[in-house]
């Protein structure tokens, strides 16, 4: 046999086991240190709070339209649930001296509400797929933002304020650490088999035994939960959130993310949303010509390169060993035994 | 006790009888094959013994459960599994995650478990696997465990759909016409392949196929279909000289 280098993998694996946990403490230490002495320059920190975010959003959005491969375009209406549900918890029920220290809660409470809208927007999907589904989800846009206009406590049209500035840089990292956390987890299990098995090939998937049903309202809840976090965050950030900033427009914006970075890839996500909101920032001086240019990088990426950066790729280190040394472990015990 | 009980089925579509009085005893560990012109009915039989389309009437019951109206994950968890006329796999997912895929229903652990990746989770994955790959390699296929299935040539994405089928550990398989695309020599392996998964796997055999040297040589009853109807029934020596299939197949046959 030669497979001797799985050992070294493996022990490799091992011992680097402490290596990301304390690499991932001390790059939170780190932004905690740089939000406590403003060693960076405020715009920047904005920026770097933006992109993440906006990783959250890909990758919501990702489990949906690249991972299960449906088609959601509404993905800004849960963004909403979770950015109005955050703030009004903040500046109209928590009381104000209080605001920061149930900032968390309020965060949750707004990915929570976004989850129990998603769930019941998964069961038009299990009889409706593709295009329709499609348009489904964006008349639930829609919707959402006309409701939102039409309900005086939250500002209607005119827009919500009074947040503090809550979104830091220590917990904007906490939230995309858990969201690429969670998705992953998922990804690589029964759940996330499910899913990739929908995107597949449905009607097998559930002549596999697959209860599709099940894994889209879990993909749905879990997609609009974390869609909502983002949307709590960015409220925060903003201190300033009106129902036109939800509208298709920054829907269309998490999608060309989702597709610029690589569909069914978290890789894909991080580098889709980072790459998607720096180049708008660098960009800035170009003026309204920007928006001509950032247009014109996606078709030719679509034409050259039209499964995204990632698509359908995963770096190394989101792939747990189980599942990457799968066949090569097996052939090594029924070697040993 | 019969392993499948079909009775007086009958389907519609849109007001066209696709299937009408269909009927079937399946006992246990036979090899029975379905014969008939293209548009006879005959995948409509497999779609509504899975699940897949609800039989308009009648009744189909699975080891004395009643399946109709039954989705087709239930039931196949139940244990019936089948295989598709054009090839239906995972296609950009790897050979083992294909197999990997069938386990759904076994699985015991919750998202949550799966989240924290906790012991039961843990436990189970490496089941999983295990048995995934033992399967590949009783099917000789595990060599090709990390290849996208679509890469793989025809005849062994044929024969990781069966791998597939059989992974979600069934006591009767449907095979939809596993011929199909297939030289006569590798209907000849075929052959011989389908004897051994049955008695390998202690499996009942329901299948469709056109190849008539096939279906006369492995199954030990055929029934022939036509336009929905079951016309003829019985051993395969019978089949082949009853006049109503002769004229089926060859137009009407002057005596």
């Amino acid at each position: 046999m030669d497979t001797p280098p799985i050992k070294q993998i493996l022990e490799k694996l091992e011992t680097k086991r402490w290596l990301f946990p304390v690499l991932l403490i001390f790059v939170f230490a780190l932004s905690l240190v740089i939000q406590q002495f403003e060693l960076l320059d405020p715009y920047i920190q904005l920026i770097i709070m933006y992109v993440g975010i906006n990783i959250i959003l890909t990758l919501s959005l990702n489990l949906i339209n690249g991972y299960m491969g449906e088609f959601s375009v509404g993905h800004a209406g849960f963004m909403a649930i979770g950015a109005y549900v955050a703030s009004f918890l903040t500046v109209k029920v928590f009381p104000a001296y209080m605001a920061g220290w149930l900032f968390p809660a309020a965060v949750i409470a707004g990915g929570a509400a976004a989850g129990i809208v998603g769930l019941v927007v998964a069961f038009p999907s299990f009889k409706t797929r593709g295009d329709y589904l499609a348009i489904v989800t964006l008349a639930f846009g829609m919707i959402v933002k006309s409701v939102i206009e039409n309900i005086d406590a939250l500002g209607g049209p005119r827009g919500f304020l009074g947040m503090e500035k809550l979104s830091t840089l220590p917990w904007v990292f906490f939230w995309v650490l858990l969201s690429v956390w969670v998705i992953r987890n998922l990804i690589y299990s029964n759940f996330g088999r499910g899913v990739l098995s929908i995107r597949e090939d449905e009607v097998a998937s559930d002549l596999m035994s697959v209860n599709t049903n099940h894994v889209k309202v879990l993909a749905f809840t879990v997609s609009s939960f974390f869609a909502g976090i983002a949307g709590a965050l960015f409220a925060h950030l903003l201190q300033f959130i009106n129902p036109r900033a939800f509208d298709i427009i920054k829907s269309t914006d998490i999608l060309i993310m989702v597709y610029l970075g690589g569909i069914g890839s978290i890789a894909g996500s991080v580098i889709g949303a980072t790459v998607y909101t720096v180049l708008l920032e660098v960009l800035r001086p170009m003026g309204i010509w920007r928006m001509v240019f950032m247009p014109l990088v996606l078709v030719l990426l679509m034409i050259f390169r039209p499964k995204g950066i990632m698509g359908l790729r995963e770096f190394r280190w989101f792939v747990p060993a189980r599942d990457m040394l799968a066949s090569r472990l097996w052939r090594e015990k029924k070697a040993g035994t | 006790m019969a392993v499948l009980k079909a009775d007086n089925v009958t389907h519609y579509f849109d007001g066209l009888a696709a299937v009408s009085g269909f009927g079937l005893n399946l006992e246990p560990y036979e090899l029975v094959g379905i014969i008939g012109p293209n548009g006879a009915g005959k995948t409509t039989i497999f779609n509504l013994i899975t699940g897949v389309y609800k039989a308009t009437q009648g009744s189909i019951s699975f080891e004395g459960r009643e399946i109709v109206g039954r989705s087709p994950s239930v039931i196949t968890a139940l244990g019936i599994a089948r295989t598709f006329q054009n090839i239906r796999l995972f296609k950009e997912l790897s050979v083992l995650d294909n197999v990997r895929i069938a386990h759904y229903a076994r699985v015991r652990y919750s998202p949550i478990e799966a989240l924290l990746h906790m012991g039961r989770f843990r436990r189970e994955e490496e089941e999983i696997i295990g048995h995934s790959m033992d399967l590949l390699a009783c099917l000789k296929l595990d060599a090709y465990a990390d290849e996208v299935s679509k890469n793989l040539p025809y005849g062994l994405q044929r024969r990781l759909e069966i791998t597939r089928a059989l992974a979600t550990r069934p006591k009767l398989l449907l095979l939809d016409e596993p011929a199909a695309g297939m030289n006569p020599n590798e209907v000849s392996q075929l052959m011989e392949f389908i004897k051994w998964i049955r008695k390998e796997f202690n499996l009942t055999i329901l299948l469709i196929e056109h190849q008539m040297r096939l279906v006369m040589n492995i199954c030990e009853r055929l029934l022939v279909l036509d336009f929905g109807e079951t016309i003829a029934q019985g051993l395969p020596r019978e089949i082949q000289n009853d006049p109503r299939v002769l004229e089926v197949y060859l137009g009407e046959v002057q005596f």
